[in-house]
């Protein structure tokens, strides 16, 4: 025979047992219980009625440990004396404790980045197939915080006579070192290059002395072999590149390109005048040194009334093992006081990646010590290094990058653009990575 | 840490000025408490004296870095991950280097995985009057077989004292290597959502330090974390995935931005030391030199971006050498000059005939003139002059780059232009040209002033060296 029971109807006596939740649950049992009746229970039904309540129980408990409920852990601590808490290195954790991430977003990032835009189509008067724009952030770069408006940008460095080059560079131009309009197409047409950045060093009093005028013609020669936006640098002459930027803008005018630079060692009057009397953008450069360069910003905009959408700054690169670790937080602390709003620094950045080159890992054969493990073929260890140290600078707020070498291009640009968010790829199951034969 | 301070700090302390910690005063001491340089362990009597015990825990827990510290291997070669307070190095600098590790699998013949552990720690790289090296070696179940891992580990612990990392996501596999290396105190690798009972009782019977691993699941991942340190595993290592490549990896970078965050911000369920996995480029690419060189720019970007430990596959130097300086660069301190040890270095050959330069100490210029000089292949003598870390121009204008300076600067350096020269000439940097008059006086040399910018020095040797007699 067998009887049914309501497990509900047991609440009260199993609340020692902290059995909770199993109302509605039905178990056959072999016994009849009668909890209804009125006043006190004498002696023997109380026995009686505990001694069927543990059968109970242990029907509960068959179940509850069925349901993955720790049963035994809880009778041990029920029946006070008997078995111990397990003594600890042997305890067995038996619940995943729930939790749900949360974070914040930066509520101080208030002000986003200048956009400057560089290039000119037709419709604005030039004859660039396509523009670049840069800033617009509101975050750090690839930050969840706020979605990048505008991805960032390769310059390729072109020059106007033949210099010397790591080896490795060196290899990629030989049959275009001659002709700088060339060289341009090349960077374009097979390198990827968004921009390209056209040099002037041969207008160094030191070098070839290149008269200005003669300089522009081969901004002119650029601007015609190429339809992207480009940059123009000097020669770092302090004395002759005003005159030098002059020229280039004045043969450029219309296209709206980046004059490089304006510094606080030469005549950035000049430049930024050149700058805003052919519509072109101009680059501040100051080297390591946020103050300097909040000053040259300032200066820019308010004795030379450079409008704010044609400053891009340059706050300058050393290269990784040679000063990176001041390139970085100089222009990540000039972007984060960017975004909390410090307006002298608002401006997209720039950043001569190709510097990387100097760094003696990237471009010399072997170490010059021997203590050093083998350094490796440096045909591979050139291009990884101007990728690592533009690298990091991306991940510190930099915009676009001047560079050199096209496999260091092609990574930079994939790693950014996958930061970034707009690469595809095949997603990979890693669960198991330990086990991958790699 | 809780505070930021010193006056904060300084409540806590004895306030004797008794000097055993080597400071002047106890508020020098609570100075440097706060910027990390010392310890509070470094207070003999506050460590000491019964009647400052209280005292002494509430500073320990006020000092307690946000990110927790987790310390891995033991001796000498033991490594500490996390310990971080700040997001941003400018504001404190990141303390504890990204740990390195490099991995063997247990499938590799014996021979094999004792050249790969030698190669791995035998790593050095001269930088800075120092060498980088690598830290850690990982060693992978890919048989899933305990005791073919337990043969792998015992052999990699006779080849090394490196700290390792144990990985499966087999227990048993797991509790074999434990069973070979637990006092040397190894980070187990992995407890995931269907293995965590069994790798958690094992970190509780070994005491060893955990990794707790959830793909792209920051609720599980923080779930695991929080069941371990509140059953007394608190040290916890996070590793939310490491996705190679795409979206993928976007998701994976801010998983390690929002982490962090968390963790900095208070969640201390969270605040944890995060691991990367860069080897997981090798899924992604086929041939090594393309997956190496993914490999070092996943690895790069989480040790800018908050990784404290990675596993890493590729031994190629080409991958090690840019990740080595990567990590040096994030984690020298922003806010203190590097320098050079104040010497007249050789550059390339000098000879008799060759040119004396005048630089700073401070590692960047020395550096910039150094490479400058010897990309060029100018052989000479460059003396690095002690101006406390400052550059040339500043280094003039504040009076750490003076006449009597260069000269003290050669003499301790024991280099006599007599003999060492035929030509007693020193060139100075051209921002230091003031100085061309004192610096003759003072040393009887003749005085050359070079060009501002050491970029220019092969232009200025071609029109000024051999000086005209």
């Amino acid at each position: 025979m067998s009887n049914k029971m309501k497990l509900s109807g047991l609440t009260d006596i199993l609340k020692d047992l902290d059995v909770e939740s199993l109302e509605g649950v039905t178990i056959e049992g072999d016994i009849e219980l009668d909890i209804s009746g009125g006043g006190g229970l004498n002696p023997a039904m109380a026995y009686a009625l505990g001694h069927e309540a543990a059968q109970i129980s242990l029907h509960v408990a068959n179940i509850a440990r069925m349901l993955g409920y720790p049963v035994d852990q809880l009778f041990a601590a029920s029946m006070g004396g008997l078995p111990q808490a397990p003594v600890a290195g042997q305890s067995r954790i038996q619940d995943l404790i729930p939790a749900k991430f949360d974070v914040s977003k930066m509520s101080e990032w208030a002000t986003p980045i200048q956009e400057v835009t560089l290039g000119a189509t037709s419709a604005d008067g030039g004859s660039r197939k396509s523009t670049v724009t840069l800033g617009g952030e509101n975050a750090l770069p690839y930050y969840f915080d706020a979605e990048m408006p505008h991805r960032n940008y390769v310059t390729m460095d072109v020059f106007d006579m033949p210099i010397g080059m790591a080896k490795s560079v060196k290899g990629n131009y030989e049959d275009v070192i001659n002709d700088p309009a060339e060289w341009a197409k090349k960077v374009v047409r097979d390198f990827n290059a968004d921009m390209v950045t056209i040099h002037l060093i041969s207008t160094d009093p030191l070098i070839n002395d290149t008269p200005a005028r003669e300089a522009a013609k081969v901004v002119e020669d650029v601007l015609q072999a190429v339809d992207v936006p480009i940059v123009i640098g000097g020669s770092g002459n302090p004395q002759k590149d005003p005159e030098v930027l002059e020229k280039a803008a004045e043969v450029a005018e219309g296209e709206r390109v980046l004059l490089a630079s304006a510094s606080l060692n030469l005549d950035y009057e000049r430049v930024a005048k050149a700058a805003t009397d052919h519509g072109h953008a101009v680059l501040s450069w100051t080297q390591l040194e946020i103050n300097a360069q909040k000053e040259l910003n300032r200066k820019l905009m308010k004795q030379c009334g450079v409008p704010r959408d044609s400053i891009v700054m340059d706050p300058t690169t050393a290269a990784l093992g040679y000063g990176l670790d001041y390139a970085y937080t100089n222009m990540e602390r000039i972007r984060l006081a960017g975004l909390m709003g410090d307006e002298e620094l608002t401006f997209p950045m720039s950043s001569g990646t190709t510097n990387a080159w100097g760094a003696r890992e990237s471009w010399m054969k072997e170490s010059p010590l021997n203590q050093d493990s083998d350094w490796g073929p440096r045909e591979y260890r050139g291009p990884i290094w101007e990728i690592v140290t533009g690298l990091t600078l991306s991940l510190a707020g930099n915009d676009m990058f001047m560079m050199m070498h096209p496999t260091s291009v092609q990574v930079l640009k994939e790693i950014t653009q996958t930061l970034y968010g707009s690469i595809e790829a095949d997603e990979i199951d890693i669960t198991n990575w330990i086990g991958a034969e790699v | 840490m809780k505070i930021n301070s010193p006056l904060e700090a300084y409540k806590f302390l004895p306030g004797t000025n008794c000097g055993e910690c080597g400071e002047t005063s106890c508020m020098a001491f609570a100075s440097h408490l706060i910027d990390r340089s010392l310890k509070a362990t470094d207070c003999t009597p506050l460590v000491s004296e019964e009647k400052y015990k209280k005292k002494y825990a509430e500073l320990e827990a006020l000092l307690a870095p946000e990110i927790r510290e987790v310390v891995i291997g033991v001796g000498e070669n033991a490594v500490s991950i996390g310990g971080d307070d700040v997001l941003h190095r400018h504001k404190l600098t990141f303390f504890n280097k990204t740990a390195f590790a490099y991995d063997v699998w247990d499938t590799m013949d014996e021979k094999d995985l004792v050249e790969r552990v030698n190669k791995i720690q035998d790593f050095k790289k001269f930088y800075v009057g120092d060498f980088l090296t690598l830290d850690m070696i990982a060693v992978r179940s890919i048989s899933d077989d305990p005791a073919k891992f337990a043969a792998a580990v015992k052999k990699v612990m006779e080849t090394t004292d490196f700290p390792m990392v144990l990985c499966s996501f087999n227990p048993e596999v797991l509790k074999a290597g434990l069973e070979v290396a637990a006092e040397k105190r190894p980070l187990l690798y992995a407890a995931n959502k269907d293995n965590w009972k069994d790798v958690a009782a094992l970190a509780q019977e070994y005491n060893v330090p955990v990794t707790v691993f959830a793909p792209n699941d920051l609720d599980m991942l923080k779930s695991l974390a929080k069941t371990f340190s509140e059953n007394g595993i608190e040290d916890v290592v996070l590793d939310p995935g490491t996705f190679p490549t795409g979206k993928g990896l976007r998701t994976t970078f801010q998983n390690f931005l929002k982490i962090r965050r968390a963790g900095i911000n208070g969640d201390r369920d969270i605040a944890f030391p995060i691991m990367a996995v860069p080897l997981t480029a090798w899924m992604a690419h086929d041939d090594d030199v393309s997956a190496s060189y993914w490999e070092t720019v996943v690895a790069s970007v989480f040790t800018v971006k908050y990784g404290d430990i990675m596993i890493l596959h590729s031994i190629e130097p080409y991958a090690q050498l840019p990740e080595v300086h990567i990590r040096d660069t994030i984690y020298t301190d922003p806010r203190k000059p590097v320098t050079v040890d104040p010497a007249v270095y050789e550059v390339g050959s000098p000879t008799a005939d060759s040119p004396l330069l005048v630089t700073t100490n401070f590692a960047l210029t020395y550096y910039t003139v150094e490479s400058d000089l010897s990309s060029n292949g100018i052989d000479c003598y460059l003396t690095a002059i002690d101006t406390d870390g400052i550059g040339v121009e500043a280094a003039v204008a504040g009076g750490q780059l003076t006449a009597a300076k260069i000269k003290k600067g050669l003499e301790d350096a024991g280099f006599d232009m007599k003999e060492k020269l035929n030509n007693n000439v020193i060139v100075l940097p051209g921002l230091a040209a003031r100085l061309q008059g004192d610096v003759e006086d003072e040393t009887g040399a003749a005085v050359m002033i070079g060009p501002a910018d050491s970029g220019r020095l092969p232009g200025w040797m071609e029109q000024n060296w051999p000086p005209q007699k």
